[in-house]
């Protein structure tokens, strides 16, 4: 294979020797390329209309701004900050709220999933408070976590919490019903205990189910902390959005967007990364 | 010695219909320690029910099932358990699962190291034991479930359909594995299989088992498994005697499952 063919086939521009031949290729999508190519030119040309839509003035900068005031915006938050809290403060004063909230999302939603999975009595209990909760979106407890404990970090630490809680019950629940009736079965046979079925059976057994948990849990903290801090907060990605926007900061706004975006893909593929680490087993059973 | 004695069994239960199914009535057998027994029939005889409740994962509603003359009344590492496939721990390595037994009993880890080494290299295995479970192939797979097994020295060894998931040539290969660990260990095996042949193969007894209401309608005692330690499976299998023997009792499972047949048309389903 020539060079040229090579690098053709690594940006995704040439598909593989078997795949060539294949007739039928509407509908297989192992035939289907990644697309790789496409996603670098999709890429700079959105960048290159944003830069020459500015650089022609077709669009008011109040309502999108130049990439250079963005760029701009984001040395001058990082270094001098943006009302009292530089972009990195901001930004990890929302990191920290849903690190805690999810933490205590997790040490609740967990235990309490697997509880409902191992006893009737804990399911049946707590089955009708789940489904309840489960379909309410988390902002609508923005008012009532206001009332109760005001806009400072308790208040949404509660809100994520609330907002992990469900998924993650969820989840645990799930991990418990996937384990195999042959593998308890195999454990008990084995000599294994009460105690150490859960601990070295069930628990393990889980932890795809509990990992996928907490990628969507996490996805949704985020999703979560970000719109908490738009209506009532002192500091945070979110807080820094809103209070640009009330001067028409276009530019802050839009950094924060972005900013936003970057951090829940850094996020999701952190959380993938580590699932492969920590969980090579999973789908492989 | 630790014999097997089921006496008297019988599993009655209700389905949510209001029905009553038969699964066992009166099966009862004993077995002496080191006998390879296999049970044969067509489904919903029992014989699943029949191994859950050896193994002691359900309770008959009449009779005992007693273990050196104990009593069984629920699972225990005296008798180990082999399924048909998915029953390895896939978070664990090879050898992990092989000692998984031993280390929930708090055995010393060289103690289990050792074990787990010469388990390894009893089922062919020895390069294997850093390997995930899932990078193994099915027949292999299926030699941890075995090593993992004799891994706690049970007195007898259930096996549940063990080789039924796996393609005809690994099959005839792992029937010779089972052979030998049986002679080599000694245990007391029940197999159950669906495979006339392989019944036939393996087992020193052999139970043809009936439904409706499940009980044992046949028993043989056969030299083909004796054969099998010393001869080619292959001679042993084209013996004219086993030829016989095969058409029998495909005879008998063919007959019991037209009468199924028979009772399923005239119920009008």
């Amino acid at each position: 294979m020539s060079f040229i063919q090579t690098l053709k086939y690594k940006i995704g521009l040439s598909k593989d020797g078997l795949t060539k031949r294949k007739t039928v290729t509407f509908g297989d999508t192992t035939a289907v390329g990644n697309g790789r190519f496409w996603s670098v030119i999709s890429v700079i040309t959105l960048s290159m209309a944003w830069y020459l839509g500015s650089a022609l003035e077709l669009v008011n900068p109040i309502f999108w701004p130049a990439p250079s005031a963005v760029w701009d915006q984001f040395i001058n938050i990082s270094q001098d900050g943006y009302r009292n809290f530089t972009l990195w403060e901001h930004i990890w004063a929302s990191l920290y709220r849903i690190l805690v909230g999810f933490a205590l999302g997790c040490l609740i939603g967990i235990p309490l999933g697997f509880a409902m999975g191992l006893s009737e009595i804990i399911r049946g209990w707590f089955d009708p408070l789940v489904e309840f909760f489960r379909p309410i979106p988390p902002l609508a407890f923005i008012p009532l976590v206001i009332i109760w404990s005001g806009i400072g970090e308790r208040s949404k630490i509660l809100l994520l919490f609330f907002a992990a809680l469900w998924i993650m019950v969820i989840a645990a629940r799930a991990g418990v019903g996937s384990v195999k009736l042959s593998k308890i079965h195999a454990a008990y046979s084995l000599g294994a205990t009460k105690r150490q079925i859960l601990m070295h059976v069930i628990l393990p057994n889980s932890l795809p189910e509990i990992f996928t948990g907490m990628r969507v849990a996490m996805g949704i903290c985020w999703g979560t902390v970000v719109a908490a801090e738009l209506v009532a907060a002192e500091s945070g990605i979110g807080f820094m959005i809103m209070a640009a926007s009330k001067f028409l900061a276009t530019d802050i706004v839009i950094l924060g967007v972005i900013v936003v975006g970057v951090i829940g893909y850094s996020i999701d593929i952190l959380m993938r990364k580590l699932e492969d680490k920590l969980i090579p087993w999973k789908g492989k059973a | 010695m630790s014999d097997l004695v089921v006496n008297d069994v019988s599993m009655v239960f209700d389905t949510p219909s209001g029905e009553q199914v038969h699964a066992l009535e009166n099966v009862s057998f004993s077995l002496k320690q080191g006998e390879l027994l296999s049970i044969l029939g067509p489904s919903g005889c029992g014989k699943s029910t029949l191994l859950n409740i050896i193994a002691g994962f359900l309770a008959p509603t009449h009779g005992t099932v007693e273990l050196a003359s104990t009593e069984i009344h629920g699972p225990g590492s005296d008798r180990g358990m082999v399924f048909q496939q998915g029953a390895l721990f896939e978070w664990l390595t090879v050898a992990e699962n092989i000692g998984f037994g031993l280390s929930m009993k708090g055995t010393p880890a060289d103690e289990i190291k050792k074990t787990v080494n010469h388990l390894l290299e009893t089922v062919g295995l020895h390069d294997f034991g850093d390997k995930a479970t899932y990078e193994l192939s099915g027949g292999m797979q299926q030699r941890v479930a075995l090593a993992r097994c004799l891994a706690n020295d049970p007195d007898v060894i259930l096996m549940d359909e063990p080789l039924g998931a796996l393609d005809a040539l690994t099959r005839e290969k792992m029937q010779g594995l089972v052979l030998k660990l049986w002679k080599e260990t000694g245990k007391t095996i029940i197999l159950i299989t669906h495979s006339v042949e392989e019944a036939l193969f393996l087992g020193e007894r052999l139970f043809v088992m009936a439904p409706r209401p499940g009980r044992i309608k046949k028993e043989y005692s056969l030299p083909f498994a004796e054969a099998g330690l010393t001869k080619d499976p292959r001679d042993v299998k084209a013996d004219p005697d086993f030829g016989a023997k095969r058409e029998e009792i495909l005879n008998m499972i063919w007959e019991m499952e037209e009468e199924i047949m028979g009772q399923a048309d005239d119920s009008g389903v």
